[in-house]
Parts: C-alpha cells; sequence; structure tokens
C-alpha cells in the first residue's frame, strides 16, 4: 500500500498532464492506466488540431512524451486498473487497485476518459478482430484492396474513413442521418477522395459472415428497404460512453453519464476532481483534455494546501 | 535478457506447430501503437512462464501467410497454441493480470 498526495486516474491527455503539474508541484502522484498511455489518442495517426505541431504529430509518439514528460518530473505510473474509489472515514480516498492492493490518497483526479461504443448488433461481438474493428489506424493495413464499412458519421468516423482509404479499395460510410457531423474540413476530404462512398439514412442490422466478415445487412430508415453490402470489413465509430463505474454512486452525473464539475473540476465529493472526457461538457479534443487535466492538478494543489490538518 | 523470439512463415512449422511446450504467439506490427505497448508485457510474462510456455513474435508486415491462415484482422493478437493446436485468441491491448487469466485458461483447455 502506498498514500499518495495526488492520485490519478486514467493515462490519457487530460490525466498525463494533470500529472506532470502535480509532480512539478513536488507532490507525491500516481497515474493507474488500464491499457494504453494516451488512451483515444494513442490509437489516432496522425494528430492535426494539437497546437505545436504544424505537421501533425503521431499520436501514440504524442502520448509517449507525455509520458516521459510526466516521468521526468517524479510521477509514478501504474499500468493497472482501479476497480474501486471510495471515501475513508478520515477523508483519505482509498482506491482497490488489480495489482497492488489498496492506495490511499489525500486528492483524487480521475481522468478515465470513454470507450467507444458497440452497434449492438448480431454478429458484431463474434467477429471482433475477425473483420469487426474499432480502431482503422491499428487494423487498416489488413484490408489492402477490399471493401469496407464505415459506420458513423462524426469526427472519429470520417477521420478513421479516410485514414481506411489508404488501403482499402472503396470505404462505405453507413450513416443513419442524411448528412455528416464531422468537421468542416474533414467533410471536404471524405467528399473528395473517390474511394469514400456514401449510404445515408441507413443502419447496420447485422454483421455477416462465418469466421470472418463477408458482409453487412443495411436497412434504410425511409423506405425500409433492406439489402446486404458485401465487405471484408467493418469499422464502427457510433459514439462514445464515459468511463464512469467509479464515480457512479460517488459523484453527481449528468444526463449522459459524465460528471458534473465546476470551472476548476470539483466535483460534489471534496478532494475530488474529474477532467477530459469524462466531464460534462467536455469538448473532448486531446488539447481541452490537457487543459482540464492542468486546472484539476491546480485545484488539487489548492485542496491540499487548504485541507492538510484536517487528513494528517 | 528477451525470452521472446521471431517467428517466421518459414519457422512456424518448427517453432509453434512441433513445439513440446505451449506457444504464445504475438501478432503485431511496427505501425501499430497498442502493439508496441503490449510487447513489454508479453516479454515479461515471458519470462514468468520461462520453461512452462515458449513466447514468440511474428511481424505481420514481413510474414503474410500465417496471419492469412489464422484469418487476423486486429493486432495486437495473441494465439495460444498447445499441441500445433489453436487454444486462445485474445484480441486487442489487454491489462497484464487479464493476459495472464486468459492464458491460464487456455494451457488447461
Amino acid at each position: 500500500m502506498t498514500d499518495y498526495d495526488i492520485a490519478i486516474i486514467g493515462g490519457g491527455g487530460a490525466g498525463l498532464t494533470a500529472a506532470i503539474y502535480a509532480a512539478r508541484a513536488r507532490r507525491r502522484a500516481v497515474v493507474f492506466e488500464n491499457a494504453v498511455t494516451g488512451g483515444q489518442i494513442a490509437t489516432t495517426g496522425l494528430v492535426e488540431n494539437f497546437p505545436g505541431f504544424p505537421a501533425g504529430v503521431d499520436g501514440f509518439e504524442l502520448a509517449q512524451s507525455f509520458l516521459q514528460q510526466a516521468e521526468k518530473f517524479g510521477a509514478e505510473l501504474r499500468y493497472e486498473d482501479i476497480t474501486s474509489l471510495s471515501v475513508g472515514p478520515d477523508g483519505r480516498f482509498r482506491l482497490q487497485a488489480t495489482e497492488s492492493g489498496v492506495h490511499t490518497a489525500r486528492a483524487v483526479i480521475v481522468a478515465a476518459g470513454a470507450h467507444y461504443n458497440r452497434l449492438g448488433v448480431p454478429g458484431e461481438s463474434e467477429l471482433v478482430g475477425r473483420g469487426v474493428s474499432y480502431c482503422a489506424t491499428c487494423d487498416g493495413a489488413f484490408f489492402q484492396d477490399q471493401e469496407v464499412a464505415g459506420v458513423g458519421g462524426g469526427d472519429s468516423a470520417i477521420d478513421e474513413g479516410l485514414f481506411l482509404t489508404r488501403f482499402a479499395s472503396k470505404v462505405h460510410v453507413i450513416h443513419r442521418r442524411a448528412e455528416l457531423r464531422a468537421s468542416a474540413m474533414l467533410q471536404e476530404r471524405a467528399f473528395a477522395n473517390p474511394k469514400m462512398a456514401f449510404t445515408w439514412n441507413t443502419v447496420v442490422e447485422r454483421i455477416e459472415g462465418k469466421g470472418q466478415v463477408e458482409g453487412v445487412s443495411l436497412r434504410n430508415l425511409e423506405t425500409g428497404a433492406t439489402r446486404t453490402l458485401p465487405v471484408g470489413g467493418v469499422f464502427i465509430f457510433v459514439g462514445q460512453l464515459p468511463n464512469n463505474a467509479l464515480l457512479r454512486g460517488l459523484v453527481d452525473l449528468d444526463d449522459g453519464g459524465r460528471a458534473l464539475v465546476d470551472l476548476t473540476m470539483r466535483t460534489s465529493v471534496p478532494g475530488l476532481f474529474v477532467a477530459g472526457d469524462l466531464r460534462t461538457g467536455a469538448a473532448r479534443q486531446l488539447v481541452s483534455a490537457c487543459g482540464d487535466g492542468a486546472t484539476a492538478a491546480l485545484a488539487a494543489e489548492h485542496y491540499l494546501e487548504e485541507e492538510p490538518a484536517t487528513h494528517g | 535478457m528477451s525470452d521472446t523470439r521471431e517467428v517466421t512463415d518459414l519457422t512456424w512449422e518448427a517453432d509453434v506447430v512441433k513445439s513440446d511446450l505451449p506457444v504464445l504467439v504475438d501478432f503485431w506490427a511496427p505501425w501499430c501503437g497498442p502493439c508496441r505497448m503490449v510487447a513489454p508485457i508479453v516479454e515479461e510474462l515471458g519470462q514468468e512462464y520461462a520453461g512452462k510456455v515458449n513466447f514468440f513474435k511474428m511481424n505481420t508486415d514481413e510474414n503474410p501467410q500465417v496471419p492469412g491462415k489464422f484469418g487476423i484482422r486486429s493486432i495486437p493478437s495473441l494465439l495460444i497454441f498447445k499441441g500445433g493446436e489453436l487454444k486462445g485468441t485474445i484480441v486487442g491491448f489487454r491489462p497484464k493480470s487479464d493476459l495472464k487469466k486468459r492464458l491460464d485458461e487456455a494451457l488447461l483447455a
């Protein structure tokens, strides 16, 4: 068991930035990461909207440099999951970790982010890794000269769809609305790309294939017409769900399951902060997540300065 | 010291199919971020299971045949073999504790 000043749950942009600030304040800080350092950014090929990188920057490399910076200033990183978070009678937080047991902390910043939603259709879970994917940059190269489907119409759907055109002979964007939600620049690129095809007002009802993906069954929402589109891969980008399991019952959440925080990332629980995609109103951008992390770490530092006697 | 060796399309038969010990193969590629995260964990497991399980990695860019045969479409993918037969598949990045659990299950299968 280790007693930390500030425990940070989640090693994406928000969590790693919070760690840089906490460590530079000479606080004993730890980051718990249950998967890949960088969170969603780690599987983003090229990040083009992070200031300071006019030529873009590889998401995984950027996340690694966040981590190096946090570790250089003395933050600790543990690759494990936190399965429960509670407040003890002394006001200290208790964190149950999967590998190293129980730890305590005087302040906690939860920056656990969000995970991609599943479609929830037959065939999806059976064919994950067999043509069903949630990460174009991870798996796109396996679909050289094949036709694939990309489901969704937001930024990530279009960005990853464009990435897939490097490999696939055709990328069919399946979207349940008649227009995209993606940013104007991404839309311009998508419509100008001859490998991108658009199927509007349509949902995927079933993913077909024995052993690997062979096609998708589609239904047009306006006409009700159904058809099967033969594809070798299905890339699913249909929104995100907040990773709020630790927060439920502990802090107030909005209707979307994101934590209610004030402008300094404080929650309804003293000493508990939420930063990044998991907080209400998040812009869901790397740069704003990093900003949240800095804000939360400064607020946690302020909290530790104000409250030492009651927690000593 | 690394306990995880490279296996290729050419050495597959000897290293995996005919192995006396169970085998775990980590399918990866240099451009895959999550693969770079899973690699050090596979290395650690390779040391922990030394003498019980042989650990290999296969670069899917350089070896088209084996990944094609097993229909690998996502990496990292970890495949576990016993007596040359596929006993378990783990797709995507997982924390070490989860990998260990799945590996132990596959060894009992």
